[in-house]
């Protein structure tokens, strides 16, 4: 394992002039827009390597102003992906606002709808953008590697996939109202019961999801049994993690405290109530991105980035409060004593467990008589500060709003579950760069290692960039055969100052 | 006393007093229309109701029906300006139909999925006005007004309170409130007034109703607005005794 300690000078080269800059742009098969550059020196050596994304959205500047009750619906179009995430962590956030304490009915219609998520969003991500890469090799033709490739060669793995994200899209529908941008969540509870018709109709297929997100898991514990090696170290480094659990310990990604441990395992907090979580979490800005970067505190800016998502949640989780689920974590966690817990590419594995976990809760939580209750929204004592997280698909996800006593947002802050991993995915494709780059001649195939050690992040690109108003920015103006005229810098403190 | 028309084509009796427009929706013909209310005198500001009677157009709502004329309204022709009308009203405003708590229950949506409006046409204005969120369960997002005046006519005419109005002119025209301090709070709104039930676009709304109603329930969801006028259209003239 390469000490990532050695990736620190990747960041930043040395002496940037007359290196070979090489873009990756757009990456594929990810989320949103993105880049990677890479500076080489002249026998093709690495000097540094950056993850950038070039997308802005600005929500949490055109959301002030708005009434509370329009957030959850609002918010959402972050992401075409798993805007139920957001949809249900500004709904927790306006829960407390507006003092709710769910009834159960709402709070089982809400998970429903965030397993539904889960199951479609992990789906989508392991069949349609990671398969091509695990099913043909990193470097294999790029002309096959794609979705339309897999349905080819494994006709039954790509029908298996795009069933199981249907039946994920269905369950939202049925919930929310619509696939996707569904309204169901509302502050203090849901707008709609579960009918048993529309119970009986999902509880049609859900025993056959089940079994396919089974195969899934056995799918992605063959990639490790077949190449070890490259499973086990491709892009891998340590890092210290965060993610919600239950007050038992177990996983839970509707609700719970977070947990952050080191990258020897040690816990830093456990059980932390994230209404304050400015205590413990803060965000760097850096001046070559606009996606921020977070931090544990109590370690720093430069050492306190961490790991958030699957390979977080169950690995660092006590235990899967469903049984397949657990069953497979515990194989998980045994296989070859314990390598593809830190493994970059044990994301993989770790999601499709996930998306088990998810189609078992579904599957439970449809016989619960609770779903057709008709108590859906119950309202307390009004707040001014509501701060609502859950783990979404791809980590633990931030919403923090400030309500005026006229109802208007005045406040928000989003970070989202990819800008946790911002410094995580830059880690990882340093080493990767680290691992095959050095010295080789630069080839599509070897480019795509870079994209291969990304996506297992499974990052939404799109919902990350929330560096508002402390934006860092370049202005360059150049001439007609592209010399640098001028240019001006704006740092993420705000000050300005001329380029050399 | 009974007369008739013709509608495209079709014969409508109509009583007399009724418009051509209040005749059609009584006889079940549909004729496109915004700012007409059966229950407010006509308007015909927002001229999606234009018809064609020969050569001339005419807003169908004040227009008197008159025994013989010859109307055409569901031709493309029209269509095809009502469909520019309804994109203009679009850009004027910030119609963010996505985040809108009106969404499906909008008269402005449901007529733009009604004439097929499926582009823009226009560059947005996005206006900047700002709320009044003043009122504790009133809240006014004056970005969404098309000055249809529904809010103006029933404020003054039904809840006898003249709360709202239309100020400026021309591009700079605006929807305003009746009190010094020009917020809400300082009007005698209440819940109950007409002026709170018949705005068709998202200004006047009351708060914490957010997106309590389930999509599939919301009334546009359930019949076109074309189907829907027809039910509201009073079966007899205006001013006449049931």
């Amino acid at each position: 394992m390469i000490d990532t300690t050695n990736t620190k000078s990747l960041e930043t080269a040395a002496h940037p002039e007359n290196l070979r800059r090489v873009a990756i742009e757009p990456v594929s098969r990810v989320e949103g827009h993105g880049k990677v550059t890479l500076l080489l020196d002249e026998s093709n050596r690495v000097q540094q390597v950056r993850l950038h994304i070039v997308e802005f959205r600005g929500f949490e500047k055109f959301i002030q102003g708005r009434p509370y009750w329009e957030a959850p619906v609002m918010v959402q179009r972050l992401c075409g992906i798993c805007p139920v995430s957001h949809h249900i962590a500004a709904s927790k956030a306006m829960d407390m606002i507006v003092g709710a304490t769910l009834t159960p009915t709402a709070e089982k219609v809400r998970r429903l709808m965030h397993y539904g998520q889960m199951l479609q969003s992990h789906a989508l991500h392991f069949f349609h953008l990671c398969s091509p890469d695990s099913l043909f090799g990193f470097d294999s033709d790029v002309a096959k590697r794609n979705i339309v490739g897999v349905v080819a060669a494994y006709p039954d793995i790509a029908k298996q996939g795009v069933l199981l994200r249907k039946y994920g899209q269905e369950v939202i529908r049925v919930t929310a109202g619509k696939r996707v941008h569904g309204t169901g969540s509302i502050p203090g509870g849901v707008n709609k019961n579960v009918s048993l018709e529309e119970r009986d109709y999902l509880l049609k297929d859900i025993d056959q999801m089940v079994e396919w997100s089974k195969a899934a898991v056995g799918i992605a514990r063959q990639l490790f049994e077949q190449n070890l090696d490259l499973y086990n170290n491709f892009g891998t480094f340590k890092a210290h993690t965060l993610n919600l659990v239950r007050a038992d310990g177990a996983m839970d990604l509707y609700h719970g405290g977070l947990r952050a441990r080191d990258m020897d395992g040690k816990t830093l907090f456990d059980h932390y109530d994230y209404s304050h979580y400015w205590d413990e979490i803060f965000e760097d800005v850096k001046n070559w991105s606009y996606m921020k970067f977070p931090f544990l505190r109590r370690l720093g800016p430069d050492d306190g980035w961490y790991r958030v998502g699957p390979l977080s949640r169950v690995t660092q989780c006590d235990f899967i409060p469903t049984p397949l689920a657990n069953q497979a974590r515990k194989a998980f966690m045994a296989f070859n004593g314990g390598s593809a817990t830190g493994a970059t590419l044990g994301f993989h594995w770790a999601r499709m467990i996930e998306m088990l976990h998810a189609a078992e809760l579904i599957r439970e939580l449809l016989h619960d008589p609770d779903l057709q209750g008709n108590e859906l929204v119950n309202i307390g004592q009004r707040q001014e500060r509501g701060v609502g997280v859950i783990e979404a698909p791809r980590g633990t996800l931030i919403h923090h709003y400030k309500v005026d006593e006229h109802d208007q947002i005045t406040r928000c802050n989003l970070i989202v579950s990819t800008t946790h991993n911002n410094q995580a995915m830059n880690e990882a494709i340093r080493v990767v760069a680290l691992q095959y780059f050095d010295g080789r001649e630069i080839t599509e195939g070897l480019l795509n290692h870079i994209e291969v050690a990304i996506r297992a992040f499974d990052p939404c690109l799109s919902c990350a960039t929330h560096a508002l108003g402390k934006m860092p920015l370049e202005v360059e103006v150049l001439d007609a055969a592209g010399e640098r005229l001028s240019s001006l810098s704006r740092s993420s403190d705000g000050t300005f100052s001329a380029l050399a | 006393m009974s007369d008739t028309f013709h509608l495209d084509g079709v014969e409508v009796k109509f009583e007399h007093g009724q418009t051509v427009l209040q005749a059609a929706l009584a006889a079940g013909k549909y004729i496109p229309h915004l700012c007409y209310h059966p229950e407010f005198k006509p308007h015909g500001s927002c001229k999606l109701c234009t018809v064609k009677i020969g050569s001339r157009t005419a807003a169908s709502c004040t227009m008197p029906a008159e025994t013989g004329l010859e109307i055409e309204s569901g031709i493309e022709e029209l269509n095809a300006l009502r469909r520019t009308l309804v994109q203009m009203l679009f850009a004027e405003g910030n119609h963010f139909c996505p985040s809108c708590e009106k969404s499906g229950n909008c008269m402005l949506q449901a007529l733009g999925y009604d004439l097929e409006v499926h582009t823009a046409g226009f560059r947005h204005q996005y206006p900047d006005r700002p709320l009044d969120a003043s009122h504790p369960d009133i809240l006014l997002d004056f970005n969404r007004c098309i000055l249809c005046e529904l809010c103006v006519r029933a404020s003054g005419e039904v809840d006898g309170k003249n709360v709202f109005a239309l100020s400026g002119r021309g591009a700079t025209k605006h929807l305003i409130v009746n009190a010094a301090s020009g917020q809400l709070k300082d009007t005698d709104i209440a819940l109950g007034d007409k002026a709170m039930q018949v705005c068709p676009v998202g200004v006047i709304l009351k708060k914490r109703i957010g997106f309590s109603i389930p999509i599939g329930e919301r009334r546009y969801d359930q019949r076109p607005i074309s189907a829907q006028a027809l039910d509201d259209a009073p079966r007899k003239p205006a001013g006449a005794k049931p």
